[in-house]
């Protein structure tokens, strides 16, 4: 049987094409590899080569015909000491055996699963011993105990060893655990942002710590298309448990380049998870419960927060549950929702609220991805009202999830629009008291909660 | 210069292991050659039926390269690549069934047909992808390398990456910290002479690309990657110089892909003559083969039976790549995350 030639496809999108030229005649003897015509596709004219060996037997679409549909029999080939005759039954209509177009219309799309109907259990209340510390000694403690535990787990990042950390997180890390383990690293982010996920495909635990947020700018591709993407692009064989962490958000006075709030960027992106902490029990326990996920985890830290004080766990299996909220103060007015150092604001915020008879809820939000749902509709059934606080840019959010999320999921339970509160919609100024303006303060969040309440 | 020892290659190996022949050895490579050579125009055809889609990078021309080295490397050792890199996988000993079937998009494919031509993975063959960021693999491989050496495990990273790659930032941040460190890592560069369409000379302001490691103290040296033997000649050296702790090493392999960029590209940015000259004059399953005639190893029927052998491999390949389903529509939401 004589093989037939198909009129190739030579772009992703080409559907037809013109036969330009036949570099073969009729009898002629071809080898693999050999070309045979020149066709023309909509963007430019290429030659198509031989895949089969054997002596061009007949040519059925001839030079310069146009709109020739991709697939349909151009040629027939006749195999070593095939006959001639055999021809005809092969050029017979309706004998093309052409293979249907690669998809056929994809089903409508999935819905993915349902959201649990049942709240989830409440996460268990902390009921052991506690020590008070900095969120910086929380920090290195979580990271220590879970090195104690692991051997595969490291640390590396811009002066984490020698320095003892920018920020002095990874303090005495160094001493216990050797060079070997804690690891300063050049000025190189995306080199040792991506030499950490390649350790992390042969199954280490790499923590990267990044001076902050800011430079980790310059390895967002290695974030993104290496270490959230991988599992997903290998069918689920090939994971990267890393863990990226470092201050986020705005310090004080280092201006635009140094202060900005990178939650949405993260959030917005399957296949990784994102953290943000607040107290000092939230950094260690969100920290240890990343280090322990199998997926790539962004603790995203503040450094205004390094320094302040809470009660923290010290048992070495608290941990924190990653995608679910804490509610650090019932209340049942207004919902306000917040993360890292926005919920010290919200906090502050509902005092001052209280003061004029409004009794408000703070939501710490703790992960952002995923975003604990359905605490903040369980609250919104509540208080029917909900003011997003957020360090970061209006546009694109994470309060524009959240608001996007009501009308989804507590439209019928909102008894006033959602309201934002957001960082300025301006890259961050340096002089004093326009950064205080950049940034939310208790007073606007008071402002935001009483406009809901019509107050 | 680089580009003229490949062009000096001629179609005979002028390399070649000391002592005699070794007629299983070098049959092994032309088999491993020959299937890289026809999976990879088994692909181009069935792209050409419309059954594979997207962008899809053949290896046709360079099969020398990634199949000397391999006969240098141990089964702990890990291979990393750019997008070009079905040859790897095969080198890498993974079933070409697998890989024809994610380049069909199907269930059966190594990634479950959710990566596709640029993203397979093989964690028990060592083989850490296929990744579509130029440049990106190259800090990747290191961490590979990081790796082995922090478990001492005795393993090596063959790091693959293009003339193209070479220009990339990252991969200067990672050959400072593999030198830094003592990583046990070879760079291998494969240079084409064109990225995409850009050839080398309009690229890149030093064309010696095997010298690119030297600002950070790694040793370099050009190969002939149209000949199997000067490669794993070469190969032999520099796993064994890396082997012992010595750190990295950037071998340059001079080679050339006869088809596009991808196969949406009619390659029109250089002449039919260079093209034909490589193919005729160059081709490394050719060279080969010739080579062992001239030496007596192996006869006509044992070509034959190869051939035979390796069709059949193929189309068994493109036939499982043609029945395997597709993947479940619920596949769609799968894999996004490990599952704690």
């Amino acid at each position: 049987m004589p093989i037939q030639i198909l009129m190739p496809a030579l772009s992703p999108t080409m559907t037809e094409g013109k036969l330009a030229k036949w570099a073969k005649k009729e009898g002629d003897k071809v080898a693999s590899g050999d070309v045979l015509c020149e066709i023309e596709t909509d963007k430019a004219t290429m030659e198509v080569e031989a895949v089969d060996e054997g002596i061009l037997g007949r040519i059925l679409v001839p030079d310069g015909t146009e709109n020739v549909a991709v697939n349909s029999p151009i040629a027939l080939l006749l195999a070593e000491g095939e006959d001639a005759s055999a021809l005809d039954a092969a050029a017979a209509p309706g004998e093309a055996a052409a293979p249907p177009a690669a998809a056929a219309a994809p089903a409508s799309t999935p819905a993915p699963k349902e959201l649990p109907v049942a709240a989830p259990p409440p996460v268990e209340e902390y009921t052991g011993p506690t020590a008070k510390m900095t969120v910086r000694e929380a920090l290195r403690d979580a990271m220590a105990e879970e090195m104690r535990r692991d051997q595969e787990v490291i640390l590396l990042g811009e002066e984490v060893a020698q320095y003892q950390g920018a920020y002095k997180v990874s303090q005495g890390l160094l001493d216990e655990f050797g060079d070997k383990r804690v690891i300063d690293t050049p000025i190189t982010e995306m080199g040792f942002a991506g030499l950490g996920v390649g350790a992390a495909m042969l199954g280490m635990k790499p923590i990267v710590e990044f001076m902050t947020f800011n430079f980790a700018m310059q390895a967002i591709d290695q974030i993104l298309n290496s270490a959230a993407k991988t599992l997903y692009m290998a069918g689920g064989k090939l994971g990267a448990p890393i863990v990226f962490r470092g201050p986020n958000g705005a310090a004080a006075r280092v201006a635009a380049q140094h202060s900005q709030c990178y939650a949405s960027w993260y959030a917005h992106c399957p296949g990784l998870k994102v953290v943000a902490p607040w107290s000092g029990a939230d950094a260690k326990g969100l920290m240890k419960s990343a280090i322990r996920d199998p997926n790539p985890v962004i603790v995203l830290e503040n450094e205004i927060m390094y320094g302040q004080h809470f009660e923290v766990p010290t048992d070495p299996e608290f941990l924190i549950p990653i995608g679910r909220a804490k509610i650090e103060r019932p209340g049942k007015d207004v919902t306000i929702t917040a993360f890292s150092r926005m919920v010290g604001v919200a906090l502050e915020a509902a005092k001052q609220l209280e003061a004029e008879g409004i009794d408000a809820e703070v939501i710490n939000l703790r992960s952002l991805r995923p975003l604990d749902v359905d605490a903040i509709v369980t609250s919104v059934k509540k208080t029917n009202r909900i003011v997003s606080v957020e360090e970061g840019w209006p546009v694109a959010g994470m309060g524009s999830e959240i608001a996007a999320m009501m009308m989804e999921e507590a439209f019928d339970w909102l008894d006033a629009p959602v309201v934002r509160v957001c960082g300025a919609d301006v890259p961050m100024p340096y002089a004093a008291n326009l950064e205080k303006l950049a940034i939310p303060q208790p007073e606007t969040v008071v402002q935001a909660a009483k406009s809901v309440c019509y107050r | 210069m680089p580009a003229e020892a490949a062009a000096k290659g001629g179609s005979e190996p002028q390399t070649h292991p000391e002592g005699k022949p070794d007629a299983e050895e070098l049959l092994k490579l032309y088999r491993e050659m020959l299937l890289i050579r026809r999976f990879e125009e088994k692909a181009g055809q069935l792209y050409g039926m419309g059954l594979i889609a997207g962008f899809c990078h053949l290896y046709i021309g360079q099969e020398a390269v990634v199949t000397g080295l391999q006969a240098c490397a141990k089964d702990q050792d890990s291979v990393i690549t750019t997008y070009r890199d079905h040859g790897h996988m095969l080198a890498k000993g993974m079933d070409p069934k697998g890989v024809m079937a994610e380049l069909t998009g199907r269930i059966g494919g190594y990634s479950r047909g959710k990566g596709g031509s640029m993203h397979m993975f093989s964690v028990e063959k060592r083989f850490f992808g296929g990744h579509g960021i130029v440049g990106a693999s190259v800090p990747l491989g290191t961490g590979l390398a990081f790796a082995h050496k922090y478990r001492g495990d005795g393993g090596l990273n063959f790091c693959y990456f293009g003339d193209g790659a070479a220009n990339q930032g990252q991969v200067y941040e990672a050959f400072n910290m593999a030198s830094l460190w003592k990583l046990p890592i070879i760079y291998v560069i494969e240079n084409n002479r064109y990225a995409m369409g850009t050839s080398l000379q309009r690229a890149s302001a030093t064309t010696e690309l095997y010298r690119r490691g030297e600002a950070f103290g790694i040793p370099g040296m050009p190969v002939d990657g149209m000949d199997v033997l000067a490669v794993k000649k070469a190969g032999e050296e520099v796993t064994a110089y890396v082997r012992e702790g010595n750190g990295p090493y950037v071998m340059e392999l001079n080679t050339y892909r006869y088809r596009g960029h991808s196969m949406s590209d009619p390659a029109k940015y250089r002449s039919k003559e260079e093209v034909a000259s490589y193919r005729k004059e160059h081709d490394p399953i050719d060279g080969l083969r010739s080579y062992m005639e001239q030496h007596g190893i192996g006869d006509e029927a044992s070509f034959k039976a190869i051939d035979k052998e390796i069709k059949e491999i193929v189309n068994e390949a493109a036939e499982f790549a043609q029945t395997s389903p597709e993947p479940d529509p619920s596949e769609l939401w799968t894999d996004v995350l490990i599952e704690a």
